[in-house]
């Protein structure tokens, strides 16, 4: 029982193949099928970095640095460093000398590849008033915008992932899309995130950040230094966040914020190396760790130097 | 096999057949599903910034609607307790339409997960073996279990009865109470793991009370009912599908006990904050009061919580609750109490203020509201043409053409 549909055109086709015909059309329109783009499909079924082999892993970052190359016209190098061995990254933050000159905050987001528009940044710097509450976020400001810093009566804290030991956003996302690595820092697949954002809801430290918009930045503000699991050009719909500038630590420099701050307040190393600057703070200073009552276990120290 | 297919399309058809008011209502219907959608492609076009979200509140409107739509599939699915448990027979007959409004409120469920992330392509990461299920650590890996479960179980059991009925045999018991029992722990399960998504995170003091699975369980049992017994008024009033007085005034005594549970446990919460008065108290406090001059959601905080006490009121006395004027300003005041309750105040809240103390202020755009509107439209759909085929069958009036029929259908020209 064939029903012959008889077209304007003369053409017959029988009604199956004309639905078959509309699904196929309907689809094609859903998925990118008319860019005759293969790396589309690469992107689709690449599998999670921790999965990929020597071989799938060359090949995923040459279709990367050519993706890359096509959408920002500029090239762009990616790398996958592995963790060094014998390395656990630590961070110091010596909260008497911040000023809170929010330098470290553009350095990050210069370095780092965060959209411009909309403003994604990874550092953000509280403003608390001297002699209060100790430490009383709901009180704290974060868009304080002075003339001049620092304030008299108030003292500023900079948060940004505090590289949890025991991180509750590894324990949260559903898909294994982001992990602790050897060397302690969490890092992030923007390739695997399916952008739930489960993970931001269990971070106590509100320091991931979600690409609600298609990331934007000028070719010429592209820093061309990337890697895999760090500072990468990123994708709408995923999560991102520190990662202690994975792509200059494991090539042994200092994290952009660590460079940039004009007082020193920023300290950074191995905290396995009983001669790093963190372990000298850990051991001399009074450190404390942010919520610490959470057992998140933080590779991120706070401390006070001297008193003023 | 080809005797099957033939029948169940034959079944089908029974949805192009209807009255004015039928086309009328699932024309009205497509409307809102085509504005969803159209809304929709702007969120695929320009990302999920078209929302009222941003990083301080992550979770908005879309999960709302989630969290409460568990609540209704696990609580539809309740009424066979009484049903089976203690045969009470005019529930018995009605559990079907149950079951139906489980399916269909979990596919809504999966629409609004859908919805609300930011790579959708991407969703198989999320299946074990193929793509990297984070399972046991992750409560969302969980979820995805459970409620795929439960569809698939709630799927299965409407089916089989469907299919009996259809067939004009009785369904047989021996495979129907099993799944049926079986049943029971999973409904329960799909709340309490949506419970405990927000409750295992330490981070959010707000949803980290472990009163939170219990609160969402007496929820839902007040809300589902109240939605299923609207729901029954019409069926009963727009087919001839029968459905005693005796069942519904039973649910209602049900959503008595279930309101009177919920409302205490309310109690026991808010009792804990605001006397303990840390500063973990300060979500409750924006809930209910409003902070730092912010207060969007008190209004609304209030009205649920009221109407749910006036609701518990009028489904406590036999004399209101068996009048259906009261039974009804009853059902429509828990459903919007409870939808309030266990959608925007309980996730926004949760993020306000936000784990580092700043305060901003979620409110749905219009995009959302839309795309969310879509999404209510074709779960609505869905539930209509599932009745349209199921209540024929359940009353009778459908049946399957007998084998020799169909053959001699066959033969003729």
């Amino acid at each position: 029982m064939k029903k012959i549909i008889e077209n304007i055109d003369g053409i017959n086709i029988d009604r199956r193949t004309l639905l078959k015909g509309a699904a196929l059309g309907l689809a094609g329109t859903a998925l990118p099928l008319d860019k005759a783009d293969a790396s589309f499909w690469d992107a689709f079924f690449q599998k999670h970095f921790r999965e990929m082999t020597e071989k799938d892993l060359k090949k995923v970052l040459e279709r990367l640095e050519k993706e890359y190359e096509e959408k920002h016209k500029k090239a762009v190098k990616v790398g996958a460093e592995k963790a060094l061995p014998d390395v656990l990254f630590g961070y110091g933050l010596d909260l008497s000398r911040c000023i809170g000159c929010r330098r470290c905050v553009y350095a990050c987001v210069e370095e780092n590849n965060q959209s411009l528009d909309p403003q994604v940044q990874w550092i953000s710097v509280l403003r608390f008033k001297k002699g209060d509450k100790w430490m009383d976020l709901e009180n704290s400001e974060k868009y304080y915008n002075p003339q001049q810093v620092p304030e008299p009566g108030y003292f500023y804290m900079p948060v940004q992932c505090q590289q949890c030991e025991n991180p509750p956003c590894v324990k949260a996302c559903p898909t294994r899309a982001t992990w602790k690595e050897p060397d302690g820092i969490v890092v992030i697949d923007y390739n695997w995130c399916i952008g739930c954002r489960y993970c931001m809801a269990a971070c106590p430290y509100g320091a991931r950040r979600f690409n609600w918009g298609e990331p934007k930045r000028p070719p010429e503000k592209i820093n061309p230094n990337t890697h895999y699991l760090g500072n990468r050009p990123r994708y709408r719909g995923v999560v991102e966040k520190c990662t202690f500038c994975i792509q200059r630590t494991r090539n042994g420099r200092y994290p952009a914020c660590v460079e940039i701050c004009p007082v020193g307040a920023r300290k950074f190393g191995n905290l396995l190396d009983p001669e790093s600057e963190i372990r000298y703070a850990i051991e001399h200073k009074r450190v404390f760790r942010l919520k610490e009552d959470l057992n998140t276990n933080p590779k991120f120290y706070y401390f006070f130097a001297y008193g003023k | 096999m080809v005797y099957y297919v033939k029948n169940f399309f034959m079944a089908l058809q029974e949805i192009t057949k209807g009255n004015w008011k039928y086309f009328a209502w699932l024309a009205f219907l497509s409307l809102l599903v085509i504005a969803g959608i159209a809304a929709y492609f702007g969120q695929v076009e320009r990302g999920l910034i078209i929302t009222g979200m941003r990083d301080q509140v992550s979770w908005g409107f879309y999960i709302a609607n989630f969290t409460f739509l568990v609540g209704v599939a696990a609580a539809a699915v309740l009424l066979v307790v009484p049903a089976y448990i203690y045969h009470f027979k005019p529930i018995k007959e009605i559990v079907l339409f149950g079951e139906l409004l489980a399916i269909t409120a979990i596919t809504m469920c999966i629409m609004f997960i859908m919805l609300d992330m930011g790579q959708p392509l991407r969703v198989w990461h999320i299946l074990p073996v193929i793509g990297g299920m984070n399972f046991p650590s992750s409560l969302l890996a969980w979820d995805v279990i459970v409620l795929n479960s439960y569809l698939a179980l709630n799927t299965l059991v409407a089916s089989y009865v469907v299919c009996k009925f259809f067939t004009g045999k009785e369904y047989n018991l021996s495979i129907i109470t099993p799944l049926v029992i079986i049943s029971i722990p999973m409904a329960i399960s799909i709340h309490t793991v949506t419970a405990f998504l927000y409750n295992g995170l330490a981070a959010r003091p707000f949803w980290n009370a472990s009163i939170l699975a219990p609160r969402f369980l007496a929820s839902a049992f007040c809300s589902g009912p109240a939605i299923m017994l609207i729901l029954f008024q019409i069926i009963r009033k727009v087919t001839d599908m029968e459905i005693e007085d005796k069942a519904i005034f039973k649910i209602s005594e049900l959503i008595a006990y279930a309101m009177g549970i919920n409302l205490f446990l309310l109690g026991a919460e808010v009792f804990k904050e605001l006397y303990s008065g840390t500063a973990h108290t300060e979500p409750i406090k924006y809930l209910y009061f409003g902070i730092h001059g912010k207060s969007r959601l008190v209004p609304w905080i209030w009205t649920a919580t009221i109407g749910n006490i006036i609701a518990f009121f009028l489904f406590l006395f036999p004399k209101t609750r068996e009048n259906f004027k009261t039974l009804n300003i009853g059902c429509i005041l828990i459903i919007t109490g409870v939808y309030i309750e266990k959608g925007m105040g309980l996730v926004i809240p949760g993020f306000i203020p936000d784990t580092l103390g700043e305060i901003y202020e979620y409110w749905p755009t219009t995009h959302e509201l839309v795309i969310t509107l879509g999404v209510w439209a074709a779960g609505a759909m869905l539930y209509t043409l599932l009745l349209k085929f199921a209540i024929p069958i359940h009353t009778g009036s459908l049946r399957a053409v007998p084998r020799d029929k169909l053959i001699s259908m066959k033969q003729a020209p």
